[in-house]
């Protein structure tokens, strides 16, 4: 049966690393979904990507954060990365939806929940001001690297 | 967010899937004014919408509803958003559809708002109906993400569901894409 929803690759790290990429990414499905599990030594930390090794300002991302004790929203523009979430030393798990990934017509839009019990819920929504398939991410932090065990998974999702 | 018990495997095919693509409707030149799935068929435990939208309404932005088997009454829903100062949330007792998602309007040139909704137990007529969705849009300077519920006193199995632009835009554009997937229960 064919599959609509398939594992395209997994990472998970075995020492810590400062970035995790996935590459020549097919223009088969309609969606990604990328799953990670992630934890670093250090704290807080944000949870990057860039499609296609594009660092030009071309991101942008509005927030909405609930930390415990309130309820905020935050806005980035014309950034070099898309900043999707956070990494903290204990264990977040985050969803990026990237949407109509492989269409070379419109700008690029993800969606994602992130979660870590000891400090937020999240979501994001980013834009990638580009028309070009997504063949490639690059998944990064600013400060800290990723620990061992960290895991990276990425679907596609195959519409009728 | 879909994901129940998947495989992270790079194998593929020979296990019987739990997620089925069902119908694609992708909106071409000249848009669409509607936008339906019908004959849906019963032998799932759960629904997902995934779509890729943008209206006709004459802003940035606008927002997007879903309504069951041509119900256009009755609708319960409730929202938490951020739009980059301040996180609101809004409740609606009486709406004519179940929940509510961001979406980009015309005037936002090459951006298209993502939408995902859950709906749960859809076909069973022991429970009223209930949605979930996470859904947004970002200008570069402006825009939303939004978390929704919405649950309407329907016990009938949903068979169609309907979407329509909730500011009054006419149609959803070109290339605007919805996708509904039936997702397995063991």
């Amino acid at each position: 049966m064919a599959s609509t929803y398939t594992a395209l690759a997994t990472t998970t790290l075995g020492s810590s690393a400062a970035s995790v990429t996935f590459s020549s990414i097919s223009g088969s499905y309609t969606d990604l979904i990328l799953v990670a599990d992630t934890v670093n030594a250090s704290g807080g930390d944000n949870f990057l990507l860039n499609f296609n090794s594009d660092t030009g300002s071309n991101y942008s991302v509005t927030r909405l954060t609930g930390n415990g004790a309130a309820v905020a929203s935050s806005r980035g523009t014309n950034q070099t990365v898309l900043q999707c979430g956070q990494v903290y030393s204990t264990r977040s798990n985050t969803i990026v939806q990237i949407m109509n990934y492989s269409n070379s017509t419109t700008y690029k839009t993800t969606i994602t929940r992130q979660n870590n019990a000891d400090n937020l819920v999240m979501a994001n929504v980013n834009l990638w001001r580009s028309t070009n398939a997504i063949t490639s991410i690059l998944i990064s932090t600013s400060s800290y690297n990723f620990s061992a065990g960290s895991q990276f998974t990425l679907y596609g999702i195959a519409a009728a | 967010m879909g994901i129940l018990g998947i495989y992270a495997s790079q194998i593929s095919g020979h296990l019987q899937a739990p997620f089925d693509s069902l119908q694609t409707v992708t909106v071409g030149a000249g848009g669409a004014s509607s936008v339906s799935f019908t004959s849906i068929p019963s032998i799932y435990k759960h629904l997902q919408v995934r779509a890729f939208v943008k209206s006709n309404y004459a802003a940035d932005q606008s927002a997007m509803g879903i309504q069951f088997n041509s119900t256009t009454t009755g609708y319960f829903q409730h929202g938490l958003y951020g739009e980059g100062s301040t996180g609101g949330a809004y409740g609606v007792t009486s709406s004519n559809t179940a929940g509510s998602s961001y979406i980009a309007g015309n005037s936002s040139s090459n951006i298209f708002g993502a939408v995902i909704i859950d709906i749960f137990d859809y076909s069973d007529t022991n429970k009223n109906k209930t949605v979930r969705t996470l859904s947004g849009a970002d200008f570069n300077g402006s825009g939303q993400v939004r978390v929704s519920s919405g649950s309407v006193a329907l016990t009938s199995a949903i068979t169609s569901l309907s979407f329509l632009d909730l500011n009054g835009g006419t149609a959803f554009n070109q290339y605007s894409s919805f996708a509904l997937y039936g997702i397995k229960g063991a």
